[in-house]
């Protein structure tokens, strides 16, 4: 505490100096007076008296710096004098200064702008209560490691564990919202009662929903998020208590849910709706075999860990798989700790990226440092001279320190700003796939961050040529010039110039590598058109649920009447299963000849597609043999299914499929197969050829099963083809549509164009990112390198002017150059592509970034090396060129 | 002077806090003078050191300072001893005399043998 006084009382001295000095002054002045007069009431003589009191006192201006020294902070002085010091020299060469202070902007810039989004994503908390506790729940099982979990499982896994707080599904809905002016879809959640308690959110308005209510055969109740509760109430307290029309159907407002609520999980969305689970209206509710899509959320008991649930977790399944062997057979809880779910797929991605702008740091340090060590090496005799007038050489390096510093903090200052600028344009390129994006910002540790690196980059710089003057002889210096340690001060810039050209390499090998993966991915056959290909959701009118399968199909048949009478839609059909890149969804099967298995993990599986003819042309996939489906294949026809040639090859082999039949587990009568079509890519570009499951089947939607056609009324996808723009056909869709019965909507339009580019969105951002750090790299290693050739001219000028005068060539004067630059080059590019083949490794081995192409993948290597050499030639041709011209004349005159 | 002992580091403070609360509000030449007497002109007090001393007794709160005139009516700055610096006073005066003790026990049988 006194010590904490006493400093803070000093730093206050330093701004007091004049008053406090003047002060001093004249205690000293009372002592000395005081002194004297005792002396001379003892006899002496004045004069003698005051030689005396002066004697013991140890001198006046002694007395007074070892009191200054006190008062103030004498470090801090010295500090403040070598800032003052430092930033006249930095005034005075200020193309150096700005240089500097730009190149590390950018590079700090860079650093702290990636650091926030790693801050925001990776290191934040989230923003739950003892968010550690909390897991998300899914069912694994054949094909899906983390696939949905089947309601009655749910309910059976909640009761029966020892280990969760709180178990909760969740699954994804829509609803049609009509008598609240134009009828609209509107996204909802279906939940259970436990979900909103388990994150600990708290309804702004009302309540939650309460134990029990979530189960079948409950009121229809409904609570609405902040934002519908303010677009569609005006937020009036008494929208609580009234009825939403959905589907149909009156539920009952209970509460609100507050704006900012999300889970950025997979399986969740935040919606306008949330709606009790047991009000969803479809049978397979009640099948144990049926996951439909619910996956859950689940707090641990304080204490537990994640194994321990996991085992509990295990027993209950296992238990449940011998009671219901049927249904659940290999089917197991599986639990993802909620941290590790939201961010595992950009986590590789992030730390890829911290990696590489870390380098391209590094490489601008090196810079900074190569250029301050040519100018120490200017300022070798003004070292030299202050050497001589007694500072020491720790008084010296600290006084370039305190320069470098001084370059790297105010570069870190602009880079700050450069960041809060460049985190938006982060988040803007990676607008929906980065998790927790709202927690991105420039928070406190942000800052922190940028001074720690700002000081650790000043350090790193400035060090070097610091250190150059313990090395030195700087006696030799103020003799001789500037010329006795430059043999050496040379060689280190010459590993600077190749260890950066090595790093740079590395950044390119990276970038490399990234593109030639988007190459690849973009020669991936899709299996299907993209150009041209539209899907939005169509919700019938409500008053068409439980209308009987025959006034259905009669809907179906006329909504796409009028929707292909669309000028410019030269095709459409309504899907009601999976849809490529877009939405999954399986069959279980067995073959003909196949007795039937007692359960699923017997029978073999299948995507399933369950569209109309029009499919085939909407979305131009190539038929392979016999026919596809028709619009003859209808309720009153034998059932008809196409398959693809993955389909084909697995299950029939070289035999012809054609006529073949297969039991599909939802019919009990058997399909034949009549048709044979090229596979479609399902998973995404880059997954699907690895997924286990790719046979694909389609079946005639007229041929849905009474109860299924039903859930077709609650919403299905449309695919239309169509020779106008996306927007124009959805517009002319929407009021086709309108015209048709106004209380239905079409919504959520999406081009396949967009939907394929979207699963490429973190691929292409981690490579724009890249390639822009390797360019800063090149830029920055180029500029490096004509630097330290450029100086290594103007050395040898003299050396070059003697030669040419004694006939030398100035073609071998050029050579002589770039051969000198060609050569750390080279140096550099061996380092690199060997530093470059261990880290390509690990973006292998840790990512699945790469696509198509190995780490190692001798094109990429080469052709980076290329790059790297020419520019590095290119960075050595002016500098050869100024050799070239150097007037022996002149240079012979000078000397 | 050839007898005289230089001031041990550190125990600077202790005799100004000493000679304070001996003395009441003194100057600084007074407290210099005092220190002298009381080691029997022993002690070679260099005065100039004496003021940084008081300086950072003052920081510290040990001590506080105001100016008045002096028994010559010569104007002069008085110091005095505050309430944590008569603590601190206790303080250092007793691990001073624990300090000489210990030491003295190490020195004592050394000349007796």
């Amino acid at each position: 505490m006194r010590k904490l006084r006493a400093l803070w009382m000093r730093i206050g001295g330093l701004f007091r100096f004049r008053g406090a000095d003047g002060e001093f002054s004249a205690e000293l002045e009372s002592h000395v007076a005081m002194h004297v007069e005792d002396g001379v009431r003892a006899g002496l003589s004045e004069e003698e008296a005051r030689r005396q009191a002066m004697i013991r006192l140890g001198g006046l201006e002694q007395t007074k710096i070892a009191y200054r020294e006190r008062q103030g902070l004498p470090w801090f002085e010295t500090l403040w004098q070598d800032a003052r010091f430092g930033l006249r020299m930095l005034v005075k060469s200020p193309g150096f200064t700005v240089v500097a202070v730009l190149t590390l902007a950018l590079g700090i810039g860079a650093n702290t702008a990636l650091f926030s989004v790693v801050n925001g994503v990776l290191l934040n908390p989230l923003p739950y209560p003892h968010a550690d506790e909390l897991v998300t729940v899914h069912a694994s099982k054949q094909n899906f490691s983390e696939g949905s979990i089947s309601y009655l499982n749910f309910r059976d896994w909640q009761r029966d564990n020892k280990t969760l707080e709180a178990l909760a599904v969740s699954r994804g809905t829509g609803y049609s919202l009509t008598g609240m002016g134009d009828a609209e879809e509107i996204r909802a959640e279906l939940v259970t009662s436990d979900f909103f308690p388990l994150l600990g959110v708290k309804p702004v308005m009302g309540r939650l929903f309460a134990p029990h209510e979530d189960e079948v055969g409950r009121e229809p109740l409904v609570m609405i998020s902040e934002g519908f509760w303010a677009r569609k109430f005006g937020s009036r307290p008494d929208a609580v208590g009234r009825v939403l029309t959905l589907d149909g159907r009156d539920y009952t407002i209970v509460g609100v849910v507050p704006v900012n609520f999300d889970l950025q999980i997979n399986n969740f969305r935040a919606s306008d709706i949330y709606v009790p689970i047991g009000q969803f209206r479809n049978p397979a509710l009640n099948y144990r075999a049926a996951g439909l899509g619910i996956h859950g959320i689940a707090r641990l008991k304080p204490g537990v860990t994640l194994e321990q649930a996991q085992a509990d977790m295990k027993q209950v399944s296992e238990r449940l798989e011998q009671i219901y062997p049927e249904a659940d057979q290999g089917i197991r809880a599986k639990l993802v700790p909620f941290k590790y779910e939201m961010v595992r797929n950009v986590k590789p991605l992030l730390l890829i990226l911290m990696g590489a702008v870390g380098f391209v740091l590094l490489i601008a340090c090196v810079n900074i440092a190569n250029l301050l060590l040519v100018r120490s090496n200017a300022r070798a005799q003004e070292f030299a001279v202050r050497s001589a007038l007694g500072a020491g050489r720790v008084r010296l390096v600290r006084q370039l320190l305190t320069e470098s510093l001084m370059l790297s903090l105010l570069g870190g200052a602009l880079g700050l700003a450069l960041a809060s600028w460049g985190t938006k344009l982060l988040l803007r390129l990676l607008p929906e796939q980065l998790p927790r994006a709202a927690d991105v910002h420039v928070s406190g540790a942000v800052l922190c961050f940028t001074l720690a690196v700002s000081l650790g980059a000043g350090t790193l710089f400035g060090l070097m040529p610091a250190l150059r003057i313990f090395k030195q002889n700087l006696q030799d210096a103020l003799k001789e010039g500037s010329r006795s340690a430059t043999g050496s001060r040379q060689r280190v810039q010459s590993w600077l110039v190749v260890f950066q050209m090595a790093t740079t390499l590395v950044l390119l090998a990276g970038a490399g590598l990234m593109i030639r993966s988007l190459m690849k991915l973009s020669e991936v056959d899709t299996g299907f058109q993209t150009r041209g290909v539209l899907t939005f959701g169509l919700q019938p009118t409500p008053t068409m649920i439980n209308q009987g399968p025959d006034a259905e199909r009669a809907y179906l048949r006329e909504a796409n009447a009028r929707i292909a009478a669309i000028p410019g839609v030269d095709a459409v059909s309504f899907s009601w299963a999976a849809l490529p890149m877009l939405s999954d969804d399986e069959d279980l099967f067995w073959l003909d000849g196949e007795a039937k298995p007692q359960n699923q993990a017997g029978m073999h599986w299948a995507i399933r597609y369950i569209v109309e003819p029009g499919y085939l042309p909407a979305m131009g996939i190539r038929l392979r043999k016999g026919r596809f489906l028709a619009a003859s294949d209808d309720e009153h026809a034998q059932r008809a299914v196409v398959i693809d040639e993955v389909f084909a090859r697995k299950f029939f082999g070289n035999a012809d499929p054609i006529g073949k039949q297969i039991h599909l587990e939802q019919y009990d009568d058997p399909a034949t197969v009549v048709g044979v079509v090229g596979h479609v890519n399902q998973w995404g570009l880059d997954n699907d050829a690895v997924n286990p499951l790719r046979a694909e089947i389609y079946q005639a939607m007229m041929q849905l099963p009474e109860q299924q056609l039903r859930l077709t009324m609650m919403g299905m996808d449309t695919v239309v083809h169509s020779r106008y723009n996306a927007e124009a056909t959805f517009k002319s869709i929407q009021s086709a549509v309108a015209q048709m019965n106004h209380e239905q909507v079409v919504y959520n339009p999406e081009s396949m164009e967009a939907a394929i580019a979207y699963t490429l969105t973190g691929r292409r951002f981690t490579m724009i990112l890249l390639a822009t750090f390797a360019g800063a790299a090149l830029l920055l290693a180029s500029i490096g390198l004509y630097g330290v050739i450029s100086y290594l001219v103007a050395q040898h000028a003299r050396e070059i002017g003697v030669r040419m005068a004694l006939g030398a060539d100035r073609r071998d004067v050029f050579r002589w150059v770039l051969v000198r630059g060609g050569k750390l080059a080279v140096f550099g590019a061996v380092a690199g592509v060997l530093a470059a083949l261990a880290l390509t490794q690990v973006i292998a081995r840790f990512s699945s970034l790469l696509y198509g192409v190995h780490a190692y993948d001798p094109w990429t290597m080469a052709g980076v090396t290329l790059v790297m050499m020419v520019v590095a030639l290119a960075a050595c041709y002016l500098p050869a060129r100024r050799a070239m011209e150097i007037d022996p004349m002149q240079v012979l005159r000078t000397e | 002077m050839g007898n005289k002992t230089d001031v041990w580091q550190g125990t600077l403070a202790l005799m100004v806090l000493k000679t304070l609360e001996a003395m009441g509000p003194i100057h600084g030449y007074g407290i210099a003078r005092r220190i002298e007497q009381t080691s029997g002109n022993l002690l070679s007090l260099n005065y100039g050191t004496l003021y940084p001393a008081l300086l950072k007794l003052e920081q510290e709160g040990f001590v506080a300072s105001e100016w008045g005139l002096s028994e010559n009516n010569r104007k002069a700055k008085f110091y005095k001893l505050t309430r944590a610096g008569r603590k601190q006073l206790e303080r250092e005066a007793r691990d001073w005399e624990q300090a000489t003790a210990i030491i003295g026990r190490f020195l004592s049988p050394a000349e007796e043998a």
